[in-house]
């Protein structure tokens, strides 16, 4: 089912949540709301299950006008953060609840049949008589999950959903699910402020902030093409450096780069750690190593310029490298923006 | 075993039981003492006297009527505490616990006052040809005052640790408000309903004080069995008293050995395996 929003507007006391947002959700679509604490996903995730209610705007599934209709008639599958099992309930009940409640009546035996295909579904064959307790975090998510699907939900949406998960179980389940999602093809929306794993799992993400969308697009577009700065230190590390820019050429710290669709004046330059090399002669941003910090896949080094800006870069795990040595940044690549007033 | 903060063992395990013994254990022996020492006819004859067996009848009928109020009603007083916030909350918080701070005497002339023919209620619901005070209502009514904060006090913190997303969890599921509260909220706050049902209960056999203002005390009609217990003392008729306050005693052990079977079923998703 598709699933548009018409310019929602979600005010709480005095404190505005979501400023008029507008997004498409294509039927069968896997699609993340990705922002900080604070940016309104959550709200607008409710505001579709029908959990909040929105103070201005639309909210379409398909072609029914869906804004004023509640949660329990709204036909949608919601998976809670922490779960919220029935904890008197074993798991085997809790997915049958929906089917139970339903206004469709339907046989036991049909009903136990179908709690046994999601059991398998979510391979939890022989844990129906566990109650919540008895079972770990991961499977419980996994309960949830089959409970939200008993109803044949239009659309699945999750909050959070592996935000309370060790991060081993975490990669697993997103793997999982979207094993899941393809195999029923159905339109899911979720929530999280991980951006690995929005990028992981989503075909599209829309990054929030405060209460806006600041960019949507597949993981591809909004890692190569950031339309912000927010966006660019949002999705990962990037070191910020102050720059000027004058006749398409920013200068920084004795490196110049090409700049050409900006103005002159103060600009900002986000450079990734990946995106700079390390070497102890040539050209680039002269700088001393403060430490360099060894990972699994790479070294990452600090350290400082002349003028006195600390940067982080990563290196190949190979590179000798030590501390207080002095060499040259080199640059490969980088995202120049305005300087902004906010920003100053 | 880690060092406690408490403690140890010999002595915490040592003062309890003592402090058990002298405050509960030999007052009960000797009332079961006291009551044995009569030969097993003299003391099925005090109990099943006529005018005993009026008082048990009254005494449980009235406290059961008291408590079924007291779980509805202390059942939605919680829930409007712990749920909403107005003005006055924590004021009407505050006034839940006053039945337990005020003399139950008080109490009972208090409500005797209030619903005596002359007084306020009491004039009104005359008026609609329904008397309270010196009748089986009023105990009824005293008993429900002074066991109220049982009900509330029990609920409320599971109440407030109830996740509101099972709720809405459900609700998503296509859940009504009946088959919500009926299937998700009240199997959860069971044990916490049974453990203050059952002191509301317990509370409302033995209650004395509030009740001997109100009820009139007509043997047969209006007397509870602590008040049966209060006059055979009077008569210096100590093993008879014994025998009657027993059948109480026996009445209250079976009852609070019930909910204990009845919470242990409803606890049972809590336990590991």
């Amino acid at each position: 089912m598709k699933i548009r929003l018409d310019n929602v507007i979600k005010t709480f006391d005095t404190f505005r949540a979501v400023h008029g947002v507008s997004l498409e959700i294509e039927s069968g679509e896997l699609l993340a709301l990705l922002g900080p604490s604070g940016s309104g996903k959550t709200t607008i995730l409710r505001m579709v299950a029908g959990l909040e209610f929105a103070d201005g705007g639309h909210i379409f599934f398909g072609d029914e006008d869906a804004t004023d209709i509640p949660v329990r008639d709204r036909g949608v599958g919601f998976v809670f953060q922490h779960y919220a099992l029935f904890p008197h309930m074993t798991v085997a009940e809790n997915i049958a609840f929906g089917m139970k409640v339903s206004r469709v009546k339907r046989e036991k035996a049909a009903i136990a049949t179908r709690v046994e295909e999601l059991l398998r579904l979510v391979r939890l064959e022989g844990l129906g008589g566990r109650f919540p307790s008895q079972i770990s975090g991961g499977q419980r998510q996994r309960v949830a999950l089959a409970r939200a699907l008993a109803v044949d939900p239009k659309v699945l949406l999750l909050d959070e959903p592996f935000g309370a998960l060790d991060a081993s179980v975490r990669r697993d389940l997103r793997r999982w699910l979207r094993e899941i999602h393809d195999e029923l093809g159905i339109t899911t929306l979720f929530v999280t402020h991980d951006q690995e794993e929005a990028l992981d799992l989503a075909d599209r993400v829309v990054i929030l902030n405060e209460g806006r969308i600041v960019q949507q697009g597949t993981p591809e577009e909004v890692c190569r093409e950031p339309n912000s700065a927010f966006v660019v230190s949002f999705l990962g590390d990037a070191n910020r450096l102050p720059a000027s820019v004058s006749s398409g050429r920013a200068d920084l710290d004795g490196a110049q780069l090409a700049a050409p669709e900006l103005a002159d004046g103060p600009a900002e330059v986000y450079l990734r750690p990946g995106d700079l090399d390390w070497s102890t002669t040539g050209s680039g941003i002269s700088a001393s190593v403060i430490r360099v910090i060894d990972r699994p896949d790479a070294r990452r080094v600090l350290v400082q310029t002349e003028s006195g800006h600390a940067l982080e870069l990563d290196v190949p795990p190979e590179t000798r490298v030590q501390p207080n040595e002095r060499g040259f940044v080199q640059i490969r690549r980088a995202r120049i923006f305005a300087r902004t007033a906010d920003q100053a | 075993m880690a060092r406690r903060v408490l403690p140890g063992l010999p002595l915490a395990l040592g003062i309890t039981l003592v402090y058990v013994s002298i405050i509960v254990v030999l007052p009960l022996g000797a009332l079961i003492f006291k009551a044995a020492s009569l030969g097993p006819e003299d003391y099925w004859r005090i109990v099943s006297s006529a005018r005993a067996v009026a008082s048990y009848r009254v005494t449980v009928l009235s406290a059961l009527a008291a408590t079924a109020f007291n779980l509805v009603f202390g059942m939605a007083l919680a829930w409007v505490l712990v749920r909403y916030r107005f003005p006055g909350r924590r004021f009407i918080d505050a006034l839940v616990d006053l039945p337990f701070a005020l003399p139950t005497a008080v109490a009972g002339i208090a409500l005797t006052a209030l619903f005596a023919p002359n007084g306020w209620f009491g004039s009104i619901l005359g008026l609609a040809g329904i008397k309270v005070a010196y009748t089986p209502l009023g105990i009824m009514i005293a008993m429900s005052f002074t066991s109220l904060p049982f009900i509330v006090r029990t609920v409320q913190p599971v109440l407030e640790d109830l996740d509101p997303a099972l709720e809405e969890a459900a609700q998503s599921l296509g859940g009504s408000d009946v088959s919500i509260f009926l299937r998700v909220i009240l199997p959860l706050l069971a044990p916490a309903l049974l453990a203050g049902l059952s002191l509301s209960f317990a509370r409302s056999l033995g209650e004395f004080g509030a009740i001997i203002f109100i009820a009139g005390n007509q043997p047969m009609e209006t007397e509870i069995t602590a008040l049966l217990t209060f006059i055979r003392l009077e008569e210096y008729d100590y093993q008879a008293a014994a025998a009657v306050a027993s059948v109480l005693l026996i009445t209250a052990f079976l009852m609070l050995a019930i909910t204990n079977i009845l919470q242990a079923r409803a606890l049972r998703y809590t336990a590991r395996g």
